[in-house]
């Protein structure tokens, strides 16, 4: 394989204009496959979900599931488009073995959904990224190949294939090129994914997995040298399997591309593989030798006529988005930009917000959840929302804090206690003992005993040197296991001793 | 009268009453198929065993008390193009050879729990494309009448069966006149629903916006007994449509046509049409006429670019139904021997698989959809398509059904046009509108034509979803003409 130039990335930007576009493309989470009835689950063993129809038995015809038409609408929708009044499956014809009908039913010139935006943030900047049209169409079989050096088809000793992907709703969603987005053209795309990504979480309509392949996302990205008009060759990048990757592939091909135009070079229009271990993309197939998929309204469905009034529902419906919510829990809870992209970043905004209805201040809902939890979580290596602790748990711990009945300090034995399985807050407290000491005669005992067993500094408070207090009430912290009330032990101290402050 | 030359109706009470059992209905009619077969080959796949084991269990059914429809225990041949879960399905093409479907079309299982005895599968032309039966991978059917001729196509097989007496019943499908066009020439009924009336899954895909299976039968009342058996709307079908079947045995029973308004379709007559035919048509014209119909004559202009819309249509169809044909999952398998890609494996499959007629319309229909020409031609054809479908509104408005010759000629002789596809095309030329524009129409005979003693068809179209109108207008044609036959036409046949 021949390793190609790279232009370092601020040269690259110096001498031209990257222009991007996003192909996305989202597994649906229904429960049957698109055009028959079999199940979706992912990880069955192979070729165990399918029928005649998935597997394109003679005979066989597709029935469309309502319930995808439904959620690419919903889709549609969170995406600021408009909604086809009419539009028609066609079918793209080409030769494949993990295609069973070796044509794909899809939508061509008449998509579901079109003319949207999705706004991302940037830098402190929104990007307006347009939304060209979201379309519904079915997955096709994995192939495996297996041998060969690549993992791909050339070379293979021999391929096998799992139907039990054939068929799966799939909804695509394609952006309008993309322009000045300048050096933040890798941010963007991947702000625009991360966002895309939310949205379809909130919506509940897929379980956006880019690692089990349920979100795929293809990078296209062109370049046109500084004072161009015209838009140069696009690439179209696959393989694109994680955020990073999205950033990462958009930069490697930037600096690529504009090493092979510096030089005279002409950009060829391709399908590029994106390598994690590298960073790089090395070419896929060709699009010059054109593919022609010979597309045609799809004559074994009836046409998609949703009722205006029923998608008006579906929009009323529609889930709080997520850049809506961030905006209003940032001005609920009062916290900074870069408070917000920390809580963002770990995934914490569900669990502050739930923190925060069961009853805790929303300062100390982000406290805990951002620092001893975060802390705990990452030790473990584990998701925030994967520890074994509930909102309402640390609502309850910052009630006991709120009410004197635990400090900091005890607060966190109790959340480590919660999280090794020893039961409720209150149950913690009260198994390991952990309540503050407020009873006075306790607390007096154990002064006397503080005073009598550090007699040099009691004299040295005698004498008034009052900032001698500190080590005694340090004593008697110690003493008490962390459980008394400070304050009240140093009053203590000082009137044994007789002085005053 | 023995049991093989009764009609459906009459097996089903003999049945139903008890008088014959399923199990002697079916032995008898195996009984004429192994004598006449030799001469006819009507049938792809023959399971004695099989049938009388179905006929047993409907014996049995009745016997429980089991209410049947009125054709439980009448037998019945299927083209083989509609999936039976009990015998093999090979749309008379080598690439599906031996392959049995793990389910039943609903047309089949509809029928089945109906009762009726499948007899076994019919010959066709490959994938149902052609006029003759001449296009089965497995040799050609032989027209009863003349064993030189043949038995129309592409439902060749269904239509020889009935005509000899093989069958009492059989399914067929027409996509530009494949059941119209073989019970014309055999001198048969033979109805194509609207378009959706009928169920298509299960069907192996010739064109999915015209395949349209239909009935065969001696006389028009079998034809919509076994019409209403079948039809109906199938959730497995996206395109079936969500009405009440038109009540279509009421109508063969009524063969009352006064007042009703009969359009002569003026384009369909003149050059190219055989003058016997056009003599039977213009006699069933008059008769319609004396039964108290109103005639008059209808124009319908873009009915003769029906043709080329159609053979543009449907071969683009059928190159993309047809792909799945690839080796991967069923089917014939060819080159496999370790050193091929998948690619190669698949490409010399479908070169050994198909027939040279298959191969013609995939590469017709892959050039029609090709990026630069899909405009001119796929796109081009659904707007004749449309305009056909206004015309035929149009023409609605003015009369109750139109009618027309169903064929041009009749039977030709075996391996006349084999070798002139354009010539074996015209043999839809009056049938195909009817399927472009998803409309009801009927085969009905109207007699022999003079130069050579073969049946004529009388051909009547109604609306969408007026298919009870072809039923009522095809039996008072019948009841007519019979009582100035002495008989059914098919009677006049010579014996085999």
């Amino acid at each position: 394989m021949t390793v190609d130039t790279h232009m370092p990335y601020d040269e690259a930007l110096a001498r031209f204009e990257p222009v991007l576009g996003l192909e996305t493309h989202v597994e649906l989470g229904t429960a049957s496959k698109m055009f028959c009835g079999c199940k979706t689950t992912f990880g069955a063993p192979p070729n165990t979900q399918v029928c005649p129809t998935c597997l394109a038995f003679p005979g066989s015809l597709p029935t469309a599931n309502a319930v995808a038409i439904e959620s690419t609408i919903r889709i549609g929708l969170a995406l600021n488009c408009s909604i086809a009044e009419w539009c028609r499956f066609a079918r793209k014809n080409y030769f494949y073995p993990d295609m069973p009908k070796n044509y794909q039913i899809s939508q061509y010139d008449e998509p579901l959904c079109f003319d949207g935006y999705l706004d991302v943030e940037v830098d402190g900047r929104t990007v307006r990224v347009e939304i060209e049209r979201v379309h519904l169409e079915e997955d096709t079989g994995k192939s495996t190949h297996v041998g060969g050096a690549t993992g791909r088809i050339q070379g293979a000793d021999y391929s096998i294939v799992d139907y039990n992907r054939a068929g799966i709703p799939l909804v695509e969603i394609v952006t309008k090129p993309v322009e000045g987005t300048e050096s933040l053209a890798p941010d963007v795309a991947k702000a625009y994914v991360t966002e895309l990504r939310e949205t379809l979480r909130s919506l509940g309509v897929s379980d956006v997995r880019m690692e089990e392949g349920s979100l795929r996302c293809d990078v296209n990205v062109s370049l046109m040298p500084r004072g161009a008009s015209e838009w140069g060759t696009r690439t179209e990048t696959k393989n694109v399997n994680s955020l990073r990757s999205v950033e990462r592939a958009v930069r490697s091909e930037i600096e690529r591309q504009a090493a092979i135009l510096a030089d005279g070079g002409r950009i060829i229009q391709e399908t590029r593989h994106f390598h994690e271990d590298t960073g790089v993309t090395t070419p896929g197939r060709s699009k010059e030798e054109a593919q022609d998929y010979r597309y045609f309204p799809e004559p074994d469905l009836v046409p998609i006529a949703p009722d205006p009034a029923w998608v008006a529902t579906l929009k009323e419906a529609l889930p709080e988005l997520p850049s809506v919510r961030r905006k209003r829990l940032q001005a609920e809870w009062g916290v900074s930009d870069l408070d917000m992209q920390a809580m963002h970043n770990a995934d914490a905004f569900d669990l502050v917000e739930a923190t925060v209805a069961a009853g805790a201040p929303a300062a100390d809902a982000r406290k805990w959840w951002m620092g001893e939890l975060a802390r705990r979580a990452n030790e473990s290596g584990v998701a925030l929302a994967g520890l074994p602790i509930t909102p309402a748990q640390i609502a309850r711990v910052t009630e006991l804090v709120a009410s004197g009945a635990l400090n900091d300090k005890l607060a966190r034995e109790v959340l480590e206690g919660v999280l090794a399985g020893e039961g409720s807050p209150d149950e913690v407290v009260e198994r390991r003992g952990l309540r503050i000491v407020n009873d006075e005669g306790e607390l007096s005992a154990i002064v006397d005993q503080v005073i009598a067993g550090n007699a040099d500094a009691a004299d040295k408070v005698r004498s008034g040197k009052i900032a001698a207090a500190g080590a005694l009430v340090g004593g008697v912290m110690k003493a008490s296991r962390g459980k008394a009330d400070a304050a009240r032990a140093r009053e203590l101290i000082l009137e044994k001793l007789g002085v005053s402050e | 009268m023995s049991l093989i030359h009764k009609t459906a109706a009459e097996l089903g009470a003999l049945i139903a009453g008890g008088e014959v059992t399923a199990v002697e209905v079916a032995e008898a009619h195996l009984d004429r198929m192994a004598e006449v077969e030799p001469k006819i080959n009507a049938f792809l796949h023959i399971d004695r065993e099989t049938t009388v084991e179905q006929a047993r269990a409907v014996d049995a059914r009745l016997g429980a008390g089991e209410r049947l429809g009125p054709l439980a225990g009448v037998p019945i041949a299927h083209k083989d193009i509609f999936a039976t879960a009990d015998m093999p399905t090979t749309a008379a093409s080598k690439i599906l050879e031996g392959w049995r479907p793990p389910y039943d079309a609903t047309v089949t299982s509809r029928l089945r729990a109906a009762g009726l005895v499948i007899l076994g599968k019919t010959n066709l032309d490959e994938f149902a494309m052609g006029s003759s039966t001449e296009n089965s991978a497995y040799g050609t059917t032989h027209n009863p009448w003349d064993l030189t001729r043949i038995p129309g196509g592409s439902s060749g097989g269904s239509s020889a069966a009935v005509a000899a007496y093989e069958a009492p019943l059989s399914t067929g499908t027409d996509t530009g006149g494949s059941i119209r066009q073989p019970a014309a020439v055999t001198g048969i009924v033979g109805m194509k629903p609207t378009y959706g009336g009928s169920s298509r899954y299960g069907l192996i895909a010739f064109a999915s916006s015209l395949d349209t299976p239909g009935p065969f039968a001696r006389n028009v009342l079998d034809a919509a007994l076994l019409h209403e058996a079948f039809s109906g709307h199938d959730p497995m079908d996206s395109t079936s449509v969500d009405a009440p079947v038109p009540s279509v045995v009421e109508a063969a029973r009524n063969a009352d046509i006064s007042g009703m308004r009969v359009g002569v379709v003026k384009e369909f007559g003149g050059e190219g049409y055989q003058a016997g035919v056009l003599a039977r048509f213009h006699e069933a014209v008059e008769l319609l006429e004396s039964l108290g119909a109103k005639v008059v004559e209808v124009s319908c202009p873009s009915f003769s670019t029906a043709l080329p819309a159609y053979y543009l249509i449907a071969p683009s169809e059928c190159s993309s139904n047809l792909a799945r044909f690839d080796a991967m999952r069923y089917g014939l398998r060819v080159g496999d021997d370790g050193t091929r890609s998948a690619e190669e494996v698949m490409a010399m499959t479908r070169a050994a698989g198909f027939g040279p007629e298959v191969k013609r319309r995939i590469m017709l229909g892959t050039y029609a959809l090709s990026s630069g020409y899909y405009d001119a031609y796929y796109g081009q054809a659904q707007k004749v398509r449309t305009v056909i479908s206004r015309e035929f509104e149009a023409a609605f408005h003015q009369v109750d059904v139109l009618v027309s010759p169903t064929t041009p000629t009749t039977a030709f002789p075996i391996g006349e046009r084999a070798d002139d596809p354009i010539a074996m095309y015209l043999a839809d030329l009056c049938t195909i509108p009817s399927n472009l524009s998803g409309n009801a129409a009927i085969s009905v005979p109207c007699g022999l034509a003079d130069e050579d003693g073969l049946p004529v068809g009388l051909q009547i179209m109604a609306p969408v979803l007026g298919d009870d109108r072809c039923y009522r207008v095809g039996a008072a044609v019948e009841q007519a003409l019979e009582s100035r036959w002495g008989g059914s036409l098919l009677s006049k046949a010579p014996a085999l």
